[in-house]
């Protein structure tokens, strides 16, 4: 028997016995990498049935507003750009087709791994101008940031980036102030905490008087911070607390952060079905203009809408299950999605196309002995 | 024969061109100067229209399949090699001898020679390694742009061993689940050796014919049930498939599969299930549960399995899914993969 599982099967039982006491209750797992991890790692099936988790807006490819997709499309019909992408968003569906049609088509799209791959190949090719489509929170923005210095100090006149960059904190504070889903506490992002610092998340607590605990992606860190989350909704005791331990500092990752706040400022942005959410995206300054596609491009954002039947907007907001939706795992799939929370790997109904569909016929896990 | 004429003189010596392909004097200096050298063998070598193979004296197992990869050469392998360990590794689990393969390249006109070269060493190499000669084979030239450089096809003959039936059909409820050797390593090479992608990594490729390996098991004695080699899909395919075929479920346990570190990190950092990335150098067994330690030992004992583990059973036919047991004791249920993984963002 390994030390994790007798650890797990404690953090379990303490769990189990919080959640009995108290009676049910219903929280946000608002990152999308802790959605897939609970599934992949089989902590689900270890889940009090009267702990609720309902999944939040953190999957960067679902809440990209339909209008920057459909931007990014034109961009690269254009046919006189190279338009470079991380994987997870070519196959997102637009008004005409996706990117990865697009590509099929002939046009230039460059699935890459990272912005900095984006910046080599401009490097390389002085005589293409190539748009890096950056979206993420605030775990790629200070990568974006620093390819943005690092083109300058290049000199590189062929390189741009469209910054559909977001910031988790007023997404949540978006959520909390509508107030149509019952969300009694959040469990909050390790990494995005990590360049943040906690700090960033106290408003949750002191505004909203919501418990909140920062954690990491392994079982025993989701379990921990799943407990003492549960034990703040109990107790009715707002506090966001870290238990990713020395990961997260008050002030997070400065250098991080110096980038980011060189090259990009908070924003006025819309998300996908939330709407415009104040300071909710981060936007290239004046100063770095020329490297902002959409002021080189003259770019317009046209309005947000879900593909027809859709309910991605209501999944990312906690307002209704995959199964909810009746194009799910039918006329939905990830091979020919006609939504992006079915596109993205770490989208809610892809994590449930992939582990959930047939997860209430799994028998329950048995616990180590501890 | 089509013109070369966008190619300066000389030109032919140096890369592909259309009359490569043309069957004239380049076709036949194309043949006698970079392939038979690499390949000949008294069976190759006459260059008849078939080649006449001796009489296997048993059922014949016969198989194809063609090869497109990019980048054409990647850590630990390339598009030859595969070529020759593919077909081998298909007509080897069926429990046969493979006797011969056939060799057919379509190649892309400008592809230089040296890679040409490269690459009709590496499949000397790997026929070497398997104890398989090509007997016959074919060249077709295509203009620039439709071939991706080069694509392979290779088929394979073999002669099935005597009293053994290796099917899906054999498998019952108990039997255990041996894989010889670290998972996603393939896959996760050619990944890291795609343009543009820059991640690094030490992983290499495993492709390797397997057919000396699955002699071994088979000379170890019986209680085999079944084989299958985990490539596109990876062991998650080839489990969901197997399941199927059965009706049986499946259960493994992940502290139990052969993962090395370098390939856990880089699925990890890519947000790739290790389960679903290709293989292209291991195998798969179903073993009775009284023939699983021996076939185990078997396997280890061969230098291409030394990595083997006894991963999984086959549980009842009440719930014909594939389940994991987690590092953490939990459960989760792996589907077959739908297509290729995007790479994550964050």
């Amino acid at each position: 028997m390994n030390s994790m599982r007798k650890e797990v099967a404690h953090l379990v039982r303490s769990l189990h016995r919080v959640v009995a006491r108290s009676g049910p209750m219903s929280v946000m797992e608002v990152c999308g990498t802790h959605t897939v991890a609970l599934f992949r790692s089989g902590v689900k099936a270890f889940l009090p049935e009267g702990l609720r988790l309902i999944s939040g807006p953190g999957c960067p490819v679902c809440v990209t507003a339909q209008g920057y997709i459909d931007a990014a499309i034109a961009l690269a019909r254009r046919g006189d750009l190279t338009v470079a992408t991380y994987g997870d968003m070519v196959r997102v569906p637009g008004r005409e087709g996706s990117l990865e049609q697009l590509r099929a088509e002939g046009a230039s799209v460059l699935v890459v791994y990272s912005v900095r791959d984006a910046l080599r190949h401009a490097a390389a090719n002085p005589d293409r101008e190539v748009v890096f489509l950056a979206v993420g929170f605030e775990t790629t923005a200070p990568a974006t940031a620093a390819a943005v210095l690092e083109a300058e100090s290049l000199g590189l006149s062929n390189f741009s980036v469209l910054s559909g960059h977001k910031r988790v904190m007023p997404a949540v504070e978006a959520l909390l102030s509508a107030g149509d889903v019952p969300l009694e506490g959040f469990l909050l992002p390790g990494h995005v905490a990590v360049i943040t610092g906690v700090e960033e998340f106290l408003p949750v607590a002191e505004r909203f008087g919501k418990p909140a605990v920062v954690a990491g992606f392994e079982p025993e860190q989701m379990l921990r911070g799943l407990l003492r989350l549960a034990e703040g909704v109990a107790a009715h005791r707002p506090s966001v607390v870290n238990v990713y331990g020395v990961a997260v500092s008050r002030g997070g990752n400065t250098v991080a952060r110096a980038h980011m706040e060189r090259v990009f400022e908070p924003v006025d942005v819309e998300w996908r079905a939330l709407g415009v959410i104040p300071q909710g995206g981060l936007g290239l300054r004046e100063r770095w203009a020329r490297f902002d596609a959409a002021r080189r491009h003259r770019l317009a954002f046209g309005e947000d809408y879900d593909p027809p039947g859709c309910r991605c907007g209501e999944v990312i907001q906690g307002k209704a299950e995959p199964a909810d939706c009746p194009h799910f795992a039918r006329g939905c799939t990830p091979r020919r999605p006609i939504g992006p929370c079915m596109v993205s790997s770490e989208g809610t109904c892809a994590a449930w196309y992939k582990y959930g569909r047939d997860f209430r016929r799994l028998p329950p896990p048995a616990l180590a002995a501890t | 024969m089509a013109p070369s004429g966008s190619f300066p003189a000389g030109e032919e010596d140096v890369r592909i061109v259309l009359a490569h392909g043309g069957g004239g004097e380049l076709t036949k200096a194309l043949v006698e100067r970079h392939i038979l050298p690499r390949l000949s063998n008294p069976l190759l070598t006459p260059l008849t229209d078939a080649a006449v193979l001796p009489d296997p004296g048993g059922p014949v197992c016969f198989s194809t399949d063609s090869f497109v990869v990019q980048p054409l050469e990647f850590p630990g392998g390339d598009i030859g090699r595969l070529a020759v360990c593919g077909t081998v590794n298909d007509v080897a689990v069926m429990g046969a001898d493979v006797l011969g393969l056939s060799l057919a390249l379509v190649l892309e006109e400008g592809l230089p020679l040296a890679t040409l070269d490269r690459i009709l060493d590496s499949v000397a190499a790997a026929c070497c390694e398997a104890g398989v000669p090509v007997v016959t084979g074919d060249t077709k030239v295509v203009e620039r742009r439709r071939g991706d450089g080069m694509i392979l096809t290779t088929a394979g003959v073999g002669r099935r061993r005597k009293g053994v039936e290796l099917a899906p059909g054999a498998i019952r409820a108990g039997d255990r689940i041996l894989v010889s050797g670290g998972l996603a390593e393939h896959g996760l090479a050619v990944l890291s050796a795609r343009e543009g992608l820059g991640f690094e990594t030490d992983l290499r490729s495993d492709a390797a014919p397997l057919n000396g390996l699955i002699r071994a098991l088979l000379d170890s004695g019986p209680g085999l049930r079944f084989l299958r080699d985990p490539t596109r899909g990876g062991l998650a395919g080839l489990l969901a498939d197997v399941s199927e075929e059965t009706g049986l479920g499946v259960e493994i346990e992940e502290e139990a599969l052969p993962l090395s570190a370098a390939a856990r990190g880089a699925c990890e950092m890519l947000g790739l299930d290790p389960l679903a990335v290709a293989n292209e150098g291991k195998l798969v067994a179903v073993a009775a549960p009284e023939a699983a330690s021996r076939l185990l030992a078997a396997c280890r004992a061969h230098p291409l399995g030394s990595r083997a583990a006894l991963v999984g059973v086959f549980t009842g036919a009440d719930r014909p899914l594939v389940e994991l047991l987690t590092r953490s004791g939990g459960r989760r249920i792996v589907q077959r993969p739908y297509g290729e993984d995007l790479p994550r963002i964050c």
